[in-house]
């Protein structure tokens, strides 16, 4: 492959300028005091956009509460991925109770904690899409209206992953999951349906409310340090790719996280007793299409025939944010947003087989080459 | 000191005085005079350090329980009927993690059709979940089981399910020694739990536990069950010891020295069956009758014992299994088995039909004159002529049978115009 200058604009990741800072300024990941506490040797597929946002998640949540940390975990990939028994890559004291239940779990954790005269140990609760948006759901709008001192972090991958990739009420619309599938007039998801947290979560009027994806990772590290700053109930919600059961490529973990932003599709902001108090500006406006090529899940948007009633409907989605998150810094370039790319590196193959596996290039090699801008 | 209390009120003070750290409960009739009364006691200050969470639901009350006895916090909790089955996937996960929560539960009837009375259907359904359950007799039973109900899951890091009788004791008013504070807390030492939620030695709990360890993890649970039996009478003595009263253990026994019929039971009516027994004994039968205390562990062999001399056991229940019989009864068989003595097995008191000296009168003379089948499940005070009218007519078209009744005498809808 011809050489490719990568710009650090394009990259999106800080992860070169992260070594031009001075020291105190550095990611937590950059640091030799980090707690990993999440730690190598777990049972993540390759690419696993949710491990990669609860190790950034947790070690910020350690460096920011000084190591006094207990997670409540709820049951889904990330807890079975990291806690085969007798073996655990947590290194912060950690509970994993029921599918549902995390955050009133987390609750009680901080209860505890309280009646004892420990809060200066802090608790966060965590759960994939289903976890949170679906089955705890009640437990998670308790906790919150009780403005219960815990965190809440949504490792949001859009299906339930660990069932086989079912639809979850965070499933966008027209992506085909194994009970939405690629079959019918209307392909894969429903439009109209499911519901957005975050957003209900400020109707709560909680302290706190953010979303960041793995591909802004310090801007995720920034957010739970703010979160830490505060007590009370706080909501973070992390978009986090999943290679199997989007069908995408382990290496695109990064790339899919970064388009979903650079779409419109995963408006980036944060909000205060809810008040939208910032928002990630889009830095390159891209069409959904960048975003959804790259995807298996959305392969019968482009083949056998192109659905552009569909794609439009989903552009439409990505514009709405954009008008109502204010996503552009300047909103002329809404005009200006270029056309869909033709050297994009397309769909994965078809097929059932899980997108890529052992024996190619490491996701870390691809990634280091990806970010440092080195040869590809 | 004796003092005139509602049986709610004297079990919040008696759990208050057992200190609980975390509270966390949810409303549902007949338990919520107890928690409104500990709620009270957190609001004014009169307990604590002590944090009480209004909870959204019961699951959520048991799952907060969960958090905060896994940070080592003493937990408590109060539910009853619908709530328990609410939080039936938690109360599993409280067990099998072995944390020692204590919940109160005010037992009353399942739905549908929808009621709030008493019967024993809630913690039956739950009698396999891994929980002891300990049935009180009376509300000074009631107060006194939940003291020894934190000793006992504390020292075996097992949760415990007090159950007393829904409206018949919540809401009844007697006389009551709810203990002072120095003698519960030389009863009862702070809870210092082994595994912990802790910055400083983090531990991983509630892993992934494959077929390679689960059967070994869920023996280890039987086994800590079986342990139960000999800590449940050693307790009660110690309880015994230091109030003066007996309370608890894993049977009770009324007259039962020469006894031929021996009526077993658990909960509050065995008052009224002391006082069956009593006027039969006047008459010169020979009867008498035997409180399981304990259900969960069931106490086999002690059981067994006691029932042993006996040609006739009634056991009156107010639970069965739908479609298969008697649950206490069947446990009483599994006891007696190889030995001679006939069961009956008896349903009474559902959805809160009172259980009368009247009704029990007639059903023991029908035991002793042969007139009830063994094998088969009786129900008392059943009225005949209301299921075989309803059998007769639901032969032909499906529907909710309370429903169709209504049909029946004609209150057919409402009513707009």
């Amino acid at each position: 492959m011809a050489e490719q200058r990568v710009k650090h604009y394009q990259v999106g990741t800080f992860a070169v300028g992260n070594r031009l800072l001075p020291p105190e300024e550095r990611t937590v990941q950059a640091r030799t005091e980090r707690s990993n506490s999440l730690t190598s040797g777990h049972r993540a597929c390759q690419g696993c956009g949710e491990a990669l946002g609860a190790r950034y998640a947790l070690d910020a949540a350690m460096r920011a509460t000084g190591g006094r940390l207990v997670a409540a975990n709820a049951t889904g990939c990330l807890e079975v991925f990291s806690t085969p028994f007798p073996e655990s890559s947590w290194q912060l004291p950690w509970l994993h109770s029921l599918f549902g239940n995390a955050p009133a779990v987390a609750s009680g954790i901080a209860a505890a904690l309280r009646a004892k005269g420990r809060e200066e140990i802090r608790v966060v609760g965590q759960a994939g899409d289903g976890g949170t948006v679906d089955i705890g759901f009640a437990c998670l709008s308790g906790m919150f209206e009780r403005n219960d001192d815990v965190l809440f972090i949504c490792y949001d991958n859009e299906a339930y992953m660990n069932t086989g990739v079912q639809r979850s009420a965070a499933t966008p619309p027209a992506a085909r999951t194994a009970n939405t599938k690629a079959i019918g007039p209307e392909p894969g998801n429903e439009f109209g349906k499911g519901k957005n947290v975050p957003l209900i979560a400020m109707a709560h009027e909680i302290p706190y409310v953010a979303t960041a994806t793995v591909a802004d990772l310090r801007d995720l590290e920034a957010k739970v340090g703010r979160a830490m700053e505060m007590r009370g109930a706080r909501y973070l919600h992390v978009f986090v790719p999943c290679p199997l059961g989007w069908g995408s490529r382990s290496r695109d973990t990064i790339r899919i996280a970064r388009l979903v932003k650079e779409t419109g599709l995963f408006p980036v902001f944060e909000a205060e007793r809810g008040e939208v108090t910032s928002v990630s500006k889009i830095r390159r406006r891209v069409p959904v299409t960048e975003y959804l090529k790259l995807q298996r899940r959305y392969a019968h948007l482009f083949t056998p025939e192109r659905r552009d009633d569909l794609i439009s409907r989903l552009q439409a989605i990505a514009d709405r944010n954009v008008e109502r998150f204010g996503l552009l810094s300047d909103p002329e370039e809404a005009a200006a947003m270029p056309g869909e790319a033709t050297d994009l590196a397309g769909l994965p193959p078809d097929g059932d087989a899980p997108p890529e596996r052992a024996g190619e290039e490491t996701n870390v090699m691809r990634l280091l080459s990806e970010t440092h801008g080195g040869p590809r | 000191m004796l003092e005139q209390l509602e049986g709610s009120a004297a079990v919040a003070r008696a759990v208050a005085r057992c200190r609980p750290e975390v509270i966390s409960a949810y409303p549902i009739s007949p338990q919520t005079h107890i928690v409104e009364g500990l709620s009270d006691m957190v609001r004014t200050g009169e307990l604590e350090p002590c944090e009480y969470l209004m909870v959204e639901s019961e699951f959520a009350a048991m799952s907060a329980c969960i958090g905060a006895s896994a940070a080592g916090a003493r937990a408590y909790t109060a539910t009853a009927s619908q709530g328990l089955l609410y939080m039936a996937e938690a109360l599993y996960n409280a067990s099998g993690l072995g944390l020692p929560i204590v919940m109160t539960l005010a037992n009353r009837a399942i739905g549908a059709p929808i009621n709030i009375w008493n019967d024993h259907s809630d913690s039956m359904s739950q009698r396999d979940s891994g929980w002891i359950q300990l049935y009180a007799t009376s509300n000074q039973e009631a107060v006194d089981l939940h003291l020894q109900a934190f000793r006992l899951a504390e020292q075996l890091s097992l949760p415990v399910m007090v159950c007393m009788d829904g409206f018949i004791l919540t809401h009844a008013y007697e006389e009551v020694d709810v203990p002072g504070q120095e003698q519960v807390d030389a009863f009862l030492p702070p809870f210092e739990p082994g595994i912990v939620l802790d910055p400083d030695a983090p531990m991983t709990i509630g892993s992934l536990v494959g077929p390679e360890a689960f059967t070994e993890v869920k023996y280890l649970m039987h086994a800590k069950q079986m342990q139960a039996l000999d800590a449940i009478p050693t307790i009660a003595a110690e309880f015994a010891e230091a109030f003066g009263r007996e309370s608890g253990d894993l049977l009770s026994h009324y007259r039962t020295e020469d006894a031929e019929t021996v009526v077993v039971a658990l909960g509050s009516v065995l008052g009224t069956i002391a006082e069956t027994v009593d006027e039969l004994r006047d008459e010169g039968v020979k009867i008498g009758a035997v409180g399981v205390k304990c259900f969960r562990p069931y106490p086999l062999e002690e059981v067994r014992a006691a029932l042993a001399d006996a040609d006739r056991i009634v056991v009156v229940e107010k639970a069965f299994a739908v479609g298969a019989g008697g649950i206490v009864g069947q446990n009483v068989r599994l006891a007696l088995s190889g030995l001679p003595a006939r069961v009956h097995d008896v349903v009474a008191g559902l959805g809160g039909r009172p259980i009368t000296k009247k009704s029990l009168r007639g059903l023991f003379d029908d035991v002793f004159a042969d007139r009830l089948e063994v094998g088969k499940l009786h129900f008392l005070d059943l009225k005949r002529d209301v299921v075989e009218r309803e059998l007769e007519r639901s032969r032909p078209s499906p529907g909710p049978h309370a429903e169709r009744i209504l049909r029946d005498l004609g209150i057919v809808a409402a009513r707009s115009h």
